[in-house]
């Protein structure tokens, strides 16, 4: 499962209505963890044999998205093409994604832990609820070499554990697990000739009223007041800095 | 009809996990503006002790959902005995911590009531009968306010550090209600917890501390941050993406990852400033941050902030700072 997000480094300009950004000049990448689950979901493949379908939902543009997966790897790949599919609620939206794969019967089912525009962090879960399938979230290790699964968790504060499951199972990535491999030129030349089948989400699902809904969206309000030093003049700025940390912080 | 606030309570192996004290505190402040009462759920095998314990807050009622299945926490086992408890309760409204523990079951038990959670929340209003939840979206850079519509539950979490566990109110003693629960097979099994490697720097103890970010661009750059923390006396730390690329060793990540720290003076160079970061150092002495970006979300907690090139930046600091404890 790959989501397209705005680009990291974009800037983010609010709508008139003030309900989401504009998204018309906007450029576009995939959400972090997303591409970490993807080269996962490769080495999976290397190790054990099989075949990696992506699937993305969103737009003609997440096509970039599904190109550059199968240019890395993926067999083939499935696109749920629909326009406002991204402001979904994560049930709405794994419902969705859950419809699209259901007859895939996949053995493993890999996804980002959470994307980098709403950072829900759940649509994951909910599509393992749907598909009933048993879930670890944070994995930082995957073996599925035996006859069950062997995950590895991160969990808070430097603490981990493995956890054991039958497959099928779905899992939610963590970002930096892995080295994440670049498309080679035989791989975009390759790629042109992956299937990639367009289906549309079930109706219903996309036109029921949502249960969260966002009303307004704003720049996040200041909880201190930040001394701006410099004025866009860095060095300046560093030779104020100094004075300041000596005289009105007294930290040196 | 729905009514009253359900807040579940995290713990490990009876330890309470201290963001449910927030959760607590959370759910207080919602129900004494919506004229709710306050229920708190623990799930576990045996967690009477624990319950004793939350029973001393300002609650109606601490429900132990018990069976020996829920020994250790499995997000089978968690969603089954937890949807029992809300399908008895039926509150209006679910509290939890946005714990790496809640993120891994608490979307599959909202998905049991066909919904999602309302994660990660900073804030919440309520005007009249309605809540209005505040949740950062695009790694920090914008808010958003969500509002839930339809049939109650609503679950929320709320990010660690949203409430105080010290604005967890005491009350007079809740009654403690033994609910054994049902929770039905549980298909995962968990080993042991463990900690990789002993840590070999603790930076909690650290006066000074001086982290690097996306924005020092190479393994090489480190050498200007480590000048910087030399001369301020203080040890060099790292947000996720440097740790990941092994530019510097784990024990140095800052962050819900890594270590949390409150260290005299904190400056942060080249980090924007995630969430995930930002939760590991926000209750810093004095915070400075050096990045390009004038809307990195690290300027948001930012005493003072340097908006620039921090390549310039950071050798003039260095010597300014060289000169004023006269170490040049």
């Amino acid at each position: 499962m790959m989501k397209q997000v705005a680009n990291k480094d974009a800037i983010l300009r609010i709508n008139k209505e003030g309900t989401w950004i504009e998204e018309g000049d906007l450029s576009f990448e995939v959400s972090e963890s997303d591409g970490y689950a993807l080269e996962e979901a490769l080495r999976v493949r290397e190790k054990q044999s099989g075949e990696v379908v992506v699937c993305s939902m969103g737009p003609q543009r997440v096509k970039s998205v599904i190109k550059d997966a199968l240019a890395r790897g993926a067999d083939r790949a499935i696109h749920v093409v629909g326009d406002n599919l991204g402001s979904l609620s994560p049930y709405a939206g794994a419902s969705v994604l859950a419809a699209a794969i259901r007859e895939e019967k996949p053995d493993l089912v890999f996804t980002g832990l959470q994307s980098d525009d709403f950072g829900y962090g759940q649509t994951g879960v909910i599509l393992a609820e749907m598909l009933g399938l048993p879930h670890a979230t944070i994995a930082i290790e995957v073996d599925a070499s035996g006859e069950k699964l062997r995950v590895k968790r991160e969990l808070e504060s430097g603490w981990y554990q493995w956890y054991t499951m039958p497959m099928p199972a779905l899992l939610t990535i963590q970002s930096g697990i892995s080295q994440i491999r670049y498309a080679t030129l035989k791989g975009i030349m390759a790629a042109k000739k992956k299937e990639i089948k367009e289906v549309t989400p079930p109706a219903e699902i996309v036109a029921r009223p949502s249960h969260q809904r966002i009303e307004k969206i704003y720049l996040p309000q200041k909880t201190k007041q930040t001394q701006l030093l410099g004025n866009g003049d860095a060095k300046a700025g560093a030779v104020e800095l100094a004075q300041k940390l000596h005289t009105e912080a007294r930290v040196i | 009809m729905s009514q009253g606030i359900l807040v579940f309570i995290e713990h490990r192996n009876g330890v309470l996990n201290k963001t449910s004290l927030e959760a607590i505190a959370a759910a207080q402040s919602l129900a004494s503006q919506l004229q709710q009462t306050v229920s708190a759920v623990i799930p576990g095998e045996d967690v009477a002790t624990l319950a004793q314990e939350i029973a001393s807050y300002d609650l109606v009622k601490v429900i132990t959902a018990t069976n020996a299945a829920l020994r250790d926490y499995t997000p089978d086992g968690y969603t089954a005995a937890i949807e029992s408890v809300v399908r008895q309760q039926d509150p209006q409204l679910v509290v939890m911590p946005h714990t790496y523990l809640v993120r891994d079951y608490a979307p599959k038990l909202a998905a049991r009531f066909s919904k999602s959670l309302i994660s990660d929340c900073i804030r919440a209003q309520v005007s009249g009968s309605a809540i209005t939840f505040t949740r950062r979206i695009f790694l920090g850079k914008l808010d958003a306010d969500v509002v839930s519509d339809g049939a109650a539950p609503v679950f929320a979490t709320f990010q660690s550090g949203a409430f105080r566990p010290d604005q967890a109110q005491k009350g007079s003693g809740a009654e403690i209600v033994d609910l054994p629960v049902e929770v039905g097979e549980i298909r995962m099994t968990p080993e042991a917890p463990f900690q990789e490697v002993k840590q070999a720097v603790d930076l909690s103890k650290a006066d000074i501390i001086v982290a690097v970010g996306r924005g020092i661009k190479s393994k090489d750059n480190l050498a200007l941050a480590e000048k910087l923390a030399e001369a301020l006396g203080g040890d060099l730390a790292a947000s996720r993406p440097i740790c990941d690329a092994e530019w510097l060793p784990i024990d140095r990540q800052i962050g819900s990852s890594g270590q949390t720290v409150a260290p005299k003076l904190y400056v942060a160079l080249g980090i924007s400033g995630a969430i995930q970061h930002l939760v590991g150092m926000k209750n810093s002495g004095t915070i400075v941050a050096i990045n390009k970006d004038p809307e990195a979300p690290i300027f948001d907690i930012a005493d003072y902030g340097i908006v620039g090139d921090l390549f310039e930046a950071v050798p003039v600091l260095t010597e300014e700072i060289k000169k004023i404890k006269g170490l040049s």
